[in-house]
């Protein structure tokens, strides 16, 4: 994840200029990319395949975060919450991250609201994928965008 | 025992959606980083999160190593009937921490 | 008329000195009005996190710490709590008094050396290693029960000497980037570096919650922290240096309300 020492370790090149100048550099660190056949793997697991429909979710996740090590993640979807009508499970997902998956979630009708909130760990800027599987067995899905900003004095690691 | 802090309003109406947040002290080891001298360190991370609401369970997750440390976790449920709510979670190495809370249902 | 344009030339030199060192060494100061916490430059959910407490991860070394208090310790067997009693009303206020002046050692202590002073003289224990688990736990339990208090450095004429060598220390250009601290933190806040806001570098939360550490941390952790950045050699923890340093923040920091355990980026 982000903090792999070899990167943060080379991800503060600084020169002082003249006139109180200062000039961080940040080398061009290897850009992740992300790893679409991962990520829809990982969604087809938890959707044996069924179409994704957009809409009903709503993901609550910053434009912009301070660290990638905590990403506030908020996820609830639209839905009565009755026996008859609910969210079954909601799953979130990563594109850039070593492994796809993030966090599973399972409720039911008792839940009243279908509303969680968890932190997150983002190696990179990306984008974050929800699915919702519903209690009549369609699936829908919402994307989000984090940018991940650096801090400039990083500490070593370990 | 990890430490963990639990928040559950103490009282609530029968039929209120009350909202229960958890976090739970835990590093969250992600099996990804190395040290400085390139020696992989193991994954050691919390895997499951479960509540019951008198016996039955009403919220489950199941987490990656994607979680941050010190995993914090809020979701809702119905207040129902007077009684305790349990939180478990269990994890890599044994991992296993129970926290109870109690709640008044008017 | 002249005699006095000639007594004003011969002064001017001198003025000029002065106003250059009161450059060098004043101007870079913070007005009292104007200094802001961390706090203020946080993000939406980081200040979420500090200001819930169920939240706060800095809330679980508190939990530890409160378990530390009332723990017997030591070949005395006793308790924080057998001596000190309730720390609500025992501790409140005292972490933002710290460092003080200890007259057994002839120079300024910070509240973790205050309390491995305690387990040594009173709880015949082992002292708590710099940044240990028990450490920041009681470091923060302790700095907890000043939370909403204002800084307050004692007024110790003792502490003088001590507060100036952490001035000095504070403005000498160190490492390899030969900056100060000043440069980023007096004359640079504000701005940005790399994604981050540069903090006017109050030490109003400490030990907190740093979500780079990913754990509880102390502000000497943070100074070497810093010393990393400009590239200079940093201190061993509990370093008279960084003493005088937290000495000077302190008091840079005066009247400001104490957040223990703050969260920061």
């Amino acid at each position: 994840m982000k903090e792999q020492p070899s990167a943060t370790r080379r991800q503060m090149l600084a020169a002082a200029g003249g006139l109180g100048l200062v000039l961080i550099v940040r080398p061009a660190q290897a850009q992740l990319q992300a790893n679409p056949a991962a990520l829809n793997a990982a969604i087809r697991q938890v959707t044996g395949g069924a179409r994704l429909n957009k809409g009903r979710v709503h993901l609550d996740v910053p434009p912009l975060s301070e660290n990638g090590n905590t990403v506030a993640l908020g996820v609830s979807v639209d839905s009565p919450m009755t026996p008859e009508d609910h969210v079954k499970a909601i799953h979130v997902f990563s594109e850039k991250n070593p492994q796809p998956n993030i966090v599973s979630v399972r409720l039911g009708p008792r839940a009243g609201k279908a509303g969680i909130t968890t932190r997150m760990r983002l190696a990179d800027t990306q984008t974050i994928t929800a699915v919702a599987e519903l209690s009549d067995g369609s699936f829908w899905t919402e994307t989000g965008h984090v940018i991940i900003t650096l801090g400039a004095c990083l500490e070593d690691v370990i | 025992m990890a430490r963990a802090l639990i928040n559950v309003p103490a009282k609530a109406r029968k039929g209120d959606v009350i909202e229960i947040k958890t976090l739970i002290s835990h590093v969250m080891e992600s099996g990804f980083r190395r040290t400085q001298t390139g020696e992989a360190i193991p994954r050691d991370i919390v895997t499951a999160f479960a509540c019951t609401y008198n016996g039955e369970e009403i919220f489950a997750a199941q987490l990656y190593p994607a979680i941050s440390a010190n995993p914090f976790i809020t979701f809702h449920t119905v207040a129902t009937e007077s009684g305790t709510f349990e939180f478990k979670w269990t994890g890599d190495n044994g991992f296993a921490a129970t926290e109870t809370a109690k709640i008044v249902v008017e | 008329m002249t005699s006095g344009w000639a007594s004003l030339r011969r002064l001017a030199p001198a003025v000029f000195v002065l106003a250059a060192t009161a450059i060098v060494t004043a101007s870079a100061e913070i007005p009292l009005n104007e200094r802001r916490s961390g706090y203020a430059d946080l993000g939406r959910e980081t200040k979420a996190m500090q200001d819930d407490d169920t939240a706060n991860p800095g809330m679980l070394a508190v939990l530890d710490g409160e378990a530390l208090w009332s723990a017997k310790a030591g070949s005395a067997g006793r308790s924080c709590a057998d001596c000190h009693g309730d720390a609500r009303t025992s501790m409140k206020g005292v972490a933002a008094r710290y460092p003080a002046f200890d007259a057994k050692a002839g120079r300024p202590v910070n509240i973790e050396q205050r309390i491995n002073l305690c387990r040594d003289e009173r709880q015949q224990a082992k002292p708590f290693a710099y940044e240990s688990r028990d450490m920041l736990a009681l470091s923060a339990f302790v700095g907890l029960q000043s939370r909403g208090q204002p800084i307050a450095p004692p007024d110790d004429a003792r502490l003088q000497p001590f507060r100036d060598a952490g001035r000095d220390t504070y403005n000498r250009r160190q490492g390899q980037l030969n900056l100060a601290c000043g440069h980023c933190h007096d004359d640079n806040r504000g701005q940005r570096l790399a994604g981050i806001v540069i903090p006017q570098a109050h030490p109003t939360g400490y030990p907190l919650y740093r979500l780079e550490w990913q754990s509880v941390g102390s502000l000497q952790r943070r100074l070497r922290n810093c010393l990393i950045g400009m590239r200079a050699e940093h201190y061993a923890y509990g370093a008279p240096e960084y003493v005088e340093l937290e000495t000077y923040l302190m008091w840079r920091a005066r009247g400001m309300p104490m957040e223990t355990p703050a969260v920061r980026p």
